[in-house]
């Protein structure tokens, strides 16, 4: 098992070197993608700001607040999406029959093909998240115990792989599915947009629904609600903001599993 | 494991069959599930250091079969085994020790320079640093790789990528290499470069290879066996001349007369097919010897050269395919 992962880890980083090199082939292209990507994602704050520009308050959360569920859950997605993001590729990888020829290498096909078609480009969303979260660290009301600062790149990490499982999940889901990326695409990217507001300009039931069918509501919500002493509007037990570790731990396991169901019941091409 | 005796059976196929159920619309609503028996129970063994070719009609089977030899389709039943090795089970172990090329899609990297596509594949299979130089150096020679091996891949042509595609899956010396139509769409040359390349790499380091193809002439050149599957079924395995034998081929008599004559007749055994100018074509069964039948025409006949053809294998083939019912038609010279 852990020689399996080590091996995992070492194909994934020779296929990025791959990709990021093949990337270069078009230098041009490759800088304006990611200058454009900064722009488009930086334009998503500054939404946020110009709606605060009129109100001095959403739901109960001042810009702030707002900025700290923002920037925790773009910097959760951003990683994931750098790490895991191109499996949603995969689907058309099963349709033109080419991950045959990833299957064919000695390495395990989790890593190849989340590595497959590696953008560093998506740099630009981390950034963005990280000097938006830093912003509104400077700016929150909270005292920053040793905790609670230790909190906030715990979160964020989980958040990550709580992301990072949906990519592989929906990935998973392709072997049957290859036109399925777009589901997968509504809970990564939007659930994302969804976290970066609070849970209370929502719908109950839908609040609900991130909590306990999609587990997204531990991405940022839960622990956030906690760390600038918000009540949860589901009024569930405390400890329940704390699980976000276990939750993310469960999910990536319901992946993996799904993963595996997933290439035995690939089927190939014909030829 | 278990000796000398596993070490001789390289690849070992019993019994295997791939099931694949297809959905099928039936009405409006109505969805029927249909089998699709792409491979049928196929049994063979193929002994270190043999070189077979594996042909069939497109749909045939050939390529599912080698998708289940590689790992990549998990076998409905049977049971298998490479080098050993259960390749479903531990497919990324069996990948060290085999190597594939699939003709009709490439494993290089389309905005690299080839020479960085080996480079992975010399950190991903942890090829030691002298065997990887040696082999480098070896495929460059044979196969005309200098030249190539600073260009992006995505500026070759459809030889030469496939020329780089070959020496990639040779750099961590496979015990076996799995061919899957080797020679599509190449032109005369690099076709002949592509085979005069596997013959020398088989006699050098024992290599197995299992090939498919359309192109007979590859099976010709290349494989002294021979294994024919149809409707997921193997309907023939063995040798070459066998196989012109068990489509009742016949062989042509060639024979250059001094002058124009009318055809030949008379000589028992053999028909006269085709006549043009002083040269004659006559047919005759595979299984006889030419002998007698030259020197019968030899005797009647001004005779200034002959030759003997064997049977055209696509014909034998195609009569195979058509389930063993011979046609009419003798094989004309064409």
């Amino acid at each position: 098992m852990a020689s399996r992962v080590a091996q995992g880890l070492c194909a994934y980083g020779l296929i990025v070197r791959m990709w990021m090199r093949s990337t270069l082939a078009y230098r041009t292209s490759f800088v304006m993608m990611t200058f454009g990507d900064f722009v488009a994602t930086a334009l998503d704050f500054v939404a946020i700001m110009l709606m605060f520009s009129q109100i001095e308050a959403l739901g109960g959360f001042t810009l702030p607040e707002v900025a700290f569920l923002y920037g925790t859950s773009s910097v959760s997605l951003g990683l994931a999406d750098l790490l895991f993001g191109s499996m949603e590729r995969l689907g058309r990888r099963v349709r033109d029959g080419t991950l045959d020829t990833l299957l064919l290498r000695p390495a395990p096909l989790l890593a190849q093909v989340a590595a497959d078609r590696f953008a560093l480009r998506r740099l630009g969303r981390i950034t963005q998240g990280l000097l938006v979260l830093g912003w509104s660290v400077s700016r929150l009301d909270v005292d920053w115990t040793v905790g609670r600062m230790l909190m906030v790149p715990l979160m964020t990490v989980c958040g990550a792989a709580i992301f990072a499982a949906v990519f592989t999940a929906g990935a998973a889901f392709q072997f049957w599915a290859q036109d399925a990326a777009e589901v997968q695409n509504s809970f990564t990217y939007g659930g994302n947009t969804m976290l970066q507001y609070p849970p209370t300009v929502f719908a109950r039931d839908l609040v609900r629904g991130v909590t306990f069918v999609i587990p997204l509501a531990f991405v940022n919500w839960l622990p956030a609600l906690r760390l600038l002493g918000r009540p949860d509007p589901l009024g569930l037990p405390g400890w329940v903001d704390f699980m976000g570790p276990a939750v993310a731990a469960l999910m990536c396991a319901g992946a993996g599993l799904a993963w595996r169901g997933g290439v035995r019941a690939y089927r190939s091409t014909g030829s | 494991m278990s000796g000398a005796a596993a070490a001789e059976r390289l690849i070992e196929v019993d019994g295997v069959e791939k099931v694949f159920s297809v959905r099928r619309k039936a009405g409006r609503l109505r969805r029927v599930k249909d089998e699709v028996r792409a491979v049928d129970g196929i049994s063979f063994r193929v002994p270190r250091g043999e070189m077979v070719g594996y042909i069939g009609p497109n749909g045939a089977g050939k390529s599912t079969t080698i998708k289940m030899l590689t790992g990549i389709l998990v076998p409905s039943g049977g049971r298998l085994r490479v080098a050993g090795i259960d390749p479903a089970r531990e497919r990324t172990r069996l990948a060290r020790r085999i190597g594939v090329v699939f003709g009709q899609r490439t494993t290089l990297w389309w905005d690299l320079p080839l020479k960085d596509s080996y480079e992975l594949v010399r950190r991903m299979y942890r090829v030691p640093d002298t065997a990887y130089r040696a082999n480098l150096e070896r495929c460059v020679e044979l196969l005309d790789l200098a030249p190539l091996l600073d260009v992006p891949v995505r500026q070759l042509s459809l030889g030469q990528r496939m020329r780089g595609d070959i020496a990639a899956a040779l750099l961590h010396d496979p015990e076996v290499l799995y061919l899957d139509e080797p020679t599509i769409g190449l032109d005369v040359i690099s076709k002949a470069k592509v085979r005069e390349f596997l013959l020398e790499v088989n006699a050098e380091r024992g290599t197995t290879v299992l090939l498919t193809t359309h192109d007979l002439t590859d099976i010709e050149q290349l494989c002294r066996r021979v294994m024919v599957i149809d409707h997921g079924r193997l309907v023939y395995d063995g040798g070459l001349a066998g196989l012109r034998a068990a489509g009742d081929g016949e062989r042509t008599l060639v024979v250059d007369l001094e002058r124009e004559l009318p055809p030949i007749e008379g000589v028992p055994g053999a028909r006269t097919v085709k006549v043009e100018g002083p040269r004659q074509w006559l047919a005759f069964p595979a299984a006889r010897s030419a002998a007698p039948l030259v020197a019968a025409v030899a005797e009647r006949y001004p005779l200034v050269d002959l030759s003997v053809r064997e049977p055209d294998i696509e014909d034998v083939i195609a009569k195979l395919y058509a389930g063993g019912d011979s046609g009419p038609d003798s094989p004309g010279g064409a």
